[in-house]
C-alpha cells in the first residue's frame, strides 16, 4: 500500500526525468500534493505561484501554448471551483495541453473537512467540453495515468486522494485513457467503481461471495470519455448495476453510467456515493461508515439492485 | 464588420487601434505566412471584446484574407465575436472572459526564458478589466518572478460597458497601483504612434521588472458621436450612423 499522493509525486518525478517538456505549477500546497518531489529535483521547471489558483491555471495555458506540458497541482476544490472559468476558457476552450491535478478528492482526506473535500469536482470537469476526467484506483494506476496523460495532447483532469489504499494492479497492468478494466469476474451483478472506491468494491464482492453472489467488479477510472461499450456489456450480461464513487451522486460516475444505460440499455442500477452533502473531518474508515459508502453498504446495494431486477422481470 | 454582423464592440476597438497597428506593423516580430513560428513575438488581446480590431489588424498584416472580415460574427465563421485561437491564424489565446490574458502572457514569457528564446510577449488590457482579481494575482507574480520579457499595455479609455470607469469602480491611482505591485510604468498618449513605439522599445530594454504602458485613449476614437460614451461599448451602428462614422474617419 502506498499513499495515493506519494504515488502521484513519484510518478511526476519519474516523468520529469523522461520528458523535459514537463513543468509543474503549485499554489503553495506542493508538500500536500507531493509535487515537492518534482520541485526538489527540477527547480527550474517548477513554478510557485503563491495562493493564486486562477493565475496558476492561466500561466499553465501560456506555457502549454509554447510546447510545455504543464501539470497544475492543487487541491481539487481550488482547481475545479476557484479556477473553474480559467479551466474552461483559458484551457479547455483554447485546447491547451494542460494537465490539471486535483488532490484531496471526495471525503477520504484525513482531517480536513468540507472546505477541503471536493465532492463536485468530477461533475464540474465532466461538464466542460473537451476535458478528459480520470480517477485512478491505486498507486500503480496513478503512476501509469500520469505517464499516459503526458502523452495525450489536450486538457486532462486527474483526481488524487491523500491516503493509502489497497493495491489492485501490478506492473503488468496497462492503463489506457477511456478504457475500463474488469478486476473481478461475476455474472450476478456488476459493481462499476472509480478511484479509491474500486478497492472497497472488491471487498464488497468478497462479502457477497459468502452469500453465493458473484459480482463482477469494473474499474472505470476514466469517467470522461466514458467506456460505454463496457457498461453496455455489463448491463447485458449481469442485468443489475451498482456504481460506487468517492463523489456526489449527482454529476459523477453514477450519472455517467446512468446516462449510458438510459440511452442504450435501461437496466436497474443503484448509486453509492456522497448523497448531496458536504464532508466533515474524521478518519477514512469512520467516514466510509457514516456516509454509507463502505464495502458492506456496496454489498447491500448489490442485493437490493438484484431484487429490483427480479421485480422488473 | 460590426454593422454587417449586427454584433460587436466598436468603442473599445477604436480606442486600441493605434496600439495594435504599432505592435503588428512596427514593433512585433511576426511572420504572417508562418503564424506558429516558435520565435515569433506573442500578442494577447486580453480585452477580447476588441476582436473586430484584432481581426482587422491581422488581416491587414496578412494572416488571412481581408475578405474574411465580412464573415465576422456569422454562423460558421472563424471570426467569433470574441477571439478563438483554435480558429484564427495569429490569435494566440482565446479571450473574452475578462482578466485572463495577463496570466497566459506570463506563461508564454516563462516558456521563453526556459527555452532561452528572445521573443517578447505583449498583452493589451482593458481598463475596466483590471477590476478583475486575477489581474492582480498575475501582476504580483510577474514582478516577483522578474518576468521582464513581457509588456502589458493598458487601454485606458476610462469608459466601460455601463458607464465611466470612475462611476462603475474606480481603478485610480493606476500608475501608483502598478508601481506598488513592482511594475515599471510608462504613461503615454495611446493614439500617438511615436509614443507607443517609443514606450514599447524602452519597455523591452527594462530588465528584471515587467513594464506596463498606461495608454490614455478615447473610447470610440475618431467618430464624434461615439467618443467617450459607454453607449458605444457594444452598440451596432445604423446605416446612417455607419456612413457618418466612415465619413468622419476618412477626413
Amino acid at each position: 500500500m502506498v499513499a495515493m499522493r506519494d504515488a502521484f509525486g513519484k510518478a511526476l518525478l519519474e516523468l520529469g526525468s523522461l520528458n523535459k517538456k514537463v513543468v509543474v505549477l503549485d499554489a503553495d500546497l506542493a508538500s500536500s500534493t507531493r509535487a515537492t518531489f518534482f520541485a526538489q529535483k527540477f527547480p527550474d521547471r517548477f513554478f510557485q505561484v503563491g495562493i493564486a489558483e486562477q493565475n496558476m491555471v492561466g500561466i499553465a495555458a501560456g506555457l502549454a501554448s509554447c510546447g510545455k506540458i504543464p501539470f497544475v497541482t492543487s487541491f481539487a476544490v481550488f482547481v475545479t471551483k476557484r479556477a473553474a472559468d480559467q479551466v474552461s476558457i483559458s484551457v479547455a476552450y483554447s485546447r491547451f495541453n494542460v494537465k490539471l491535478v486535483g488532490a484531496y478528492t471526495g471525503l477520504f482526506n484525513g482531517s480536513t473537512g468540507a472546505s477541503h473535500m471536493a465532492v463536485e469536482d468530477i461533475a464540474i470537469m465532466r461538464a466542460i467540453p473537451g476535458i478528459i476526467v480520470i480517477d485512478p484506483a491505486d498507486a500503480e494506476e496513478m503512476r501509469q495515468a500520469v505517464m499516459k496523460i503526458s502523452e495525450y495532447n489536450g486538457p486532462v483532469y486527474l483526481r488524487e486522494t491523500r491516503d493509502e489504499w489497497p493495491d489492485i494492479f501490478d506492473a503488468s497492468y496497462n492503463f489506457t485513457i477511456g478504457k475500463s478494466t474488469t478486476v473481478m469476474d461475476g455474472e450476478d451483478a456488476t459493481i462499476i467503481a472509480c478511484g479509491v472506491m474500486t478497492s472497497e468494491s472488491i471487498k464488497a464482492a468478497e462479502i457477497l461471495k459468502k452469500d453465493k453472489i458473484n459480482a463482477r467488479v469494473v474499474n472505470m477510472s476514466t469517467i470522461k470519455p466514458i467506456d460505454s461499450d463496457m457498461i453496455i456489456e455489463c448491463a447485458s450480461k449481469t442485468g443489475a448495476i451498482v456504481v460506487a464513487e468517492n463523489h456526489n451522486i449527482y454529476g459523477g460516475l453514477g450519472s455517467a453510467v446512468a446516462e449510458v444505460l438510459g440511452e442504450n440499455i435501461p437496466t436497474p442500477m443503484l448509486r453509492i456515493g456522497i448523497r448531496d452533502v458536504l464532508g466533515e473531518a474524521g478518519n477514512n474508515r469512520e467516514l466510509l461508515e457514516k456516509y454509507n459508502m463502505s464495502a458492506e453498504h456496496i454489498a447491500k446495494a448489490v442485493k437490493r439492485v438484484m431484487d429490483m431486477r427480479k421485480t422488473l422481470r | 464588420m460590426v454593422t454587417d454582423a449586427q454584433v460587436g464592440h466598436i468603442g473599445g476597438s477604436f480606442s486600441s487601434a493605434e496600439i495594435l497597428t504599432s505592435l503588428y506593423f512596427y514593433i512585433m516580430r511576426v511572420d504572417p505566412a508562418n503564424p506558429n513560428w516558435p520565435d515569433r513575438d506573442r500578442f494577447i488581446l486580453s480585452k477580447g471584446h476588441g476582436a473586430s480590431l484584432l481581426y482587422s489588424t491581422l488581416a491587414e498584416r496578412g494572416f488571412f484574407p481581408v475578405e474574411k472580415l465580412s464573415t465576422f460574427g456569422k454562423l460558421g465563421s472563424i471570426l467569433q465575436v470574441h477571439p478563438d485561437r483554435t480558429k484564427v491564424p495569429g490569435v494566440e489565446a482565446s479571450t473574452g472572459a475578462l482578466g485572463q490574458g495577463l496570466s497566459i502572457g506570463i506563461g508564454m514569457a516563462l516558456a521563453a526564458k526556459l527555452d532561452k528564446k528572445d521573443y517578447h510577449t505583449y498583452v493589451v488590457l482593458g481598463d475596466g478589466e483590471t477590476q478583475e482579481g486575477q489581474i492582480w494575482e498575475a501582476a504580483m507574480f510577474a514582478s516577483h518572478s522578474k518576468v521582464d520579457n513581457l509588456t502589458a499595455i493598458l487601454d485606458y479609455n476610462n469608459v466601460q460597458l455601463m458607464g465611466n470607469v470612475p462611476e462603475i469602480m474606480q481603478i485610480k491611482p493606476v500608475k501608483e497601483k502598478w508601481n506598488s505591485f513592482g511594475w515599471n510604468t510608462i504613461e503615454i498618449d495611446g493614439h500617438d504612434f511615436k509614443q507607443i513605439i517609443g514606450a514599447a522599445n524602452s519597455a523591452k530594454m527594462k530588465k528584471e521588472v515587467p513594464t506596463i504602458i498606461i495608454a490614455r485613449t478615447t473610447k470610440g476614437k475618431g467618430v464624434s458621436f461615439m467618443q467617450n460614451t459607454c453607449e458605444w461599448h457594444g452598440k451596432v451602428p445604423s446605416e446612417g450612423e455607419y456612413k457618418k462614422a466612415i465619413r468622419e474617419l476618412e477626413e
